[in-house]
């Protein structure tokens, strides 16, 4: 199967690989997926006093596709408010890097990781968890 | 000069020998008869080229020309022996038994067997790959009549004890068939020696062309018998019908020739190439071979890279031409079956790569190969979670994850 060359292209320049600090208070982590499944994706985002995700870094052990989607999702994170980012669908990971039927599951993941990372973020500022749909699954 | 990418997997296919080429050209040219024509200049030349490549054939394995059936391929070749076993020897049982590490072309034939009323024992194997005797000789019932092993294994190069497994059979009077598809002009193979009743092998994976293989079928001690799986003009002694594919049938001769002649030396060069690139990778930390490093086919290595996924390492590793265990698609997250009977675990199975080496492979290709792979690995773990919390110190059967 041949990899669309935006695939290609965050494969191989991802965006924002690393770590942030996941004992600070306005830090966001999702770990989602298992190693069994061949995908794990660790998320986070960093959110200033306004909402804003002012900073997010992926690690991402998976395939090309999976590499892609978090590097993709970490882009569109920052600067967006926690609010906007949970509007992020997997479908449109989907479409920007014209992921195969195959790989769906590697943009499911990261939506996972988004709204996973978000949760953390809010359960940490007093806020109620946001019931994640699990259809995906 | 290098040439990119380089092609490091012969265990799916090899490139075809240009002396086999060249032996071929005449038959698909002005050559063109139909090897079953009696009464013509034509057919008499194609009969004697396919004989000629029996012999060729013959030669290599140790058996008589005349027991060489020949097929579209090794897929062919294990569906008319385990159907072909099944149907002929009905009267004396319905009972196979085989390995849950056999090809699938071995497998699924066996799954349809079972469809048609047979049974079948799927023997799993140790953690280095190879078949426990003691449970294959118990498994035996009054019922079994075939025992299906192959010769060596596709994905990790690991070789089963033959002259052991044809020695229980034969006490049991049960028939020996072996898929010798990844051994067969790799490594001396012997029917007499073997003991083996049955072989299937293919032509695309020793240097030959595709579309071609055969059945070794033996004809005394024990006169073995397949019923046909395709009915025709009663061609290869009535076990396949079907115009013979004379080019190809003659490129498999060839390519069994030079096998024969060229095995010891091409081996030696092959297994210093295999074990340089093996010693040179297993310096990654985390790193794992996989299957018998004793019991193995010279030219495969089956390596796991712990914390990085095999096909995102394919992709890193794009100059490369090899294979994963790992299967990352929707429609199965299954990591490769093979590795998993070994006792690995899912993620050590989807971090595996398998290289097959060729008699075409040079060391300046292995060279690049070395480097190639570990800065991937390298460039992978650096993004990897699970590479990170290893090295944190994080037991990673601790944590919880969430299955998909």
């Amino acid at each position: 199967m041949a990899y669309s060359d935006k695939v290609i292209d965050h494969y191989s320049n991802p965006r924002n690989v690393g770590t942030l600090d996941k004992s600070k208070n306005n830090v966001g982590t999702g770990l989602v997926g298992a190693p069994e499944c061949g995908d794990v994706m660790r998320l986070q985002i960093e959110v200033d006093e306004n909402q804003v995700i002012t900073d997010a870094k992926f690690k991402t052990f998976g395939c090309g596709s999976a590499i892609a989607s978090s590097s993709l999702a970490t882009e569109w994170l920052k600067g967006k408010t926690v609010d906007e980012a949970l509007s992020i669908d997997n479908m449109d990971i989907v479409e920007e890097l014209a992921l195969p039927p195959v790989k769906i599951h590697c943009s499911v993941l990261a939506e996972d990781a988004i709204k996973t990372a978000i949760n953390d973020y809010r359960v940490k500022n007093g806020l109620p968890a946001l019931e994640l749909p699990k259809s995906h699954h | 000069m290098l040439t990119l990418p380089i092609y490091l997997d012969n265990n799916a296919t090899t490139p075809l020998d240009p002396r086999v080429l060249d032996a071929m050209l005449p038959y698909m040219t002005n050559m063109f008869g139909n090897a079953a024509s009696r009464n013509h200049a034509f057919g008499w030349q194609a009969e004697e080229a396919v004989d000629y490549a029996r012999e060729q054939i013959a030669s290599l394995i140790n058996c008589s020309p005349k027991e060489i059936i020949f097929t579209s391929g090794a897929t062919e070749s294990d569906n008319l022996a385990i159907k072909g076993v099944f149907e002929m020897y009905a009267s004396k049982g319905n009972h196979v038994i085989t390995l849950t590490t056999e090809h699938k072309a071995v497998l699924d034939t066996c799954k349809h067997i079972e469809k048609l009323g047979g049974k079948v024992t799927y023997l799993p194997v140790n953690a280095e790959g190879l078949v426990d005797l003691k449970q294959l000789e118990e498994a035996i019932t009054d019922k079994t009549i075939l025992i299906s092993v192959m010769y060596a294994n596709n994905e990790i190069g690991v070789i089963q004890p033959m002259r052991e497994i044809s020695a229980i059979a034969k006490k049991h009077g049960v028939l020996f068939f072996t898929d010798g598809t990844q051994a067969v002009g790799k490594i001396p193979v012997d029917v007499e020696a073997d003991g083996i009743d049955l072989m299937a092998f293919s032509g695309h994976k020793m240097y030959g062309p595709k579309g071609v293989g055969a059945l070794y079928v033996r004809r005394k001690n024990p006169r073995v018998k397949v019923t046909a799986q395709m009915d025709g003009g009663g061609h290869e002694r009535g076990m396949r019908s079907g115009t013979l594919n004379v080019p190809g049938i003659v490129g498999l001769g060839k390519a069994a020739e030079i096998a024969k002649q060229d095995m010891e030396s091409d081996t030696k060069r092959i297994a210093a190439m295999r074990d340089r690139l093996e010693k040179e990778l297993l310096t990654i930390e985390e790193s794992y071979v996989n299957g018998s490093v004793e019991h193995r086919l010279p030219h495969v290595s089956n390596i796991s890279f712990k914390y990085v996924e095999g096909e995102g390492l394919m992709m890193g590793v794009k100059d490369l031409a090899v294979s994963s265990g790992s299967a990352c698609t929707s429609a199965s997250l299954e990591p490769s079956y093979v590795l998993k009977a070994l006792g690995l675990s899912d993620d050590l199975a989807h971090s595996s790569l398998r290289f097959g080496l060729s008699r075409f492979t040079t060391d300046e290709e292995i060279d690049f190969a070395i480097d190639h792979v570990k800065e991937a690995v390298s460039k992978l773990r650096e993004m990897s979670p699970l590479w990170e919390m290893f090295k944190e110190g994080i037991d990673l059967d601790t944590i919880e994850w969430a299955e998909h």
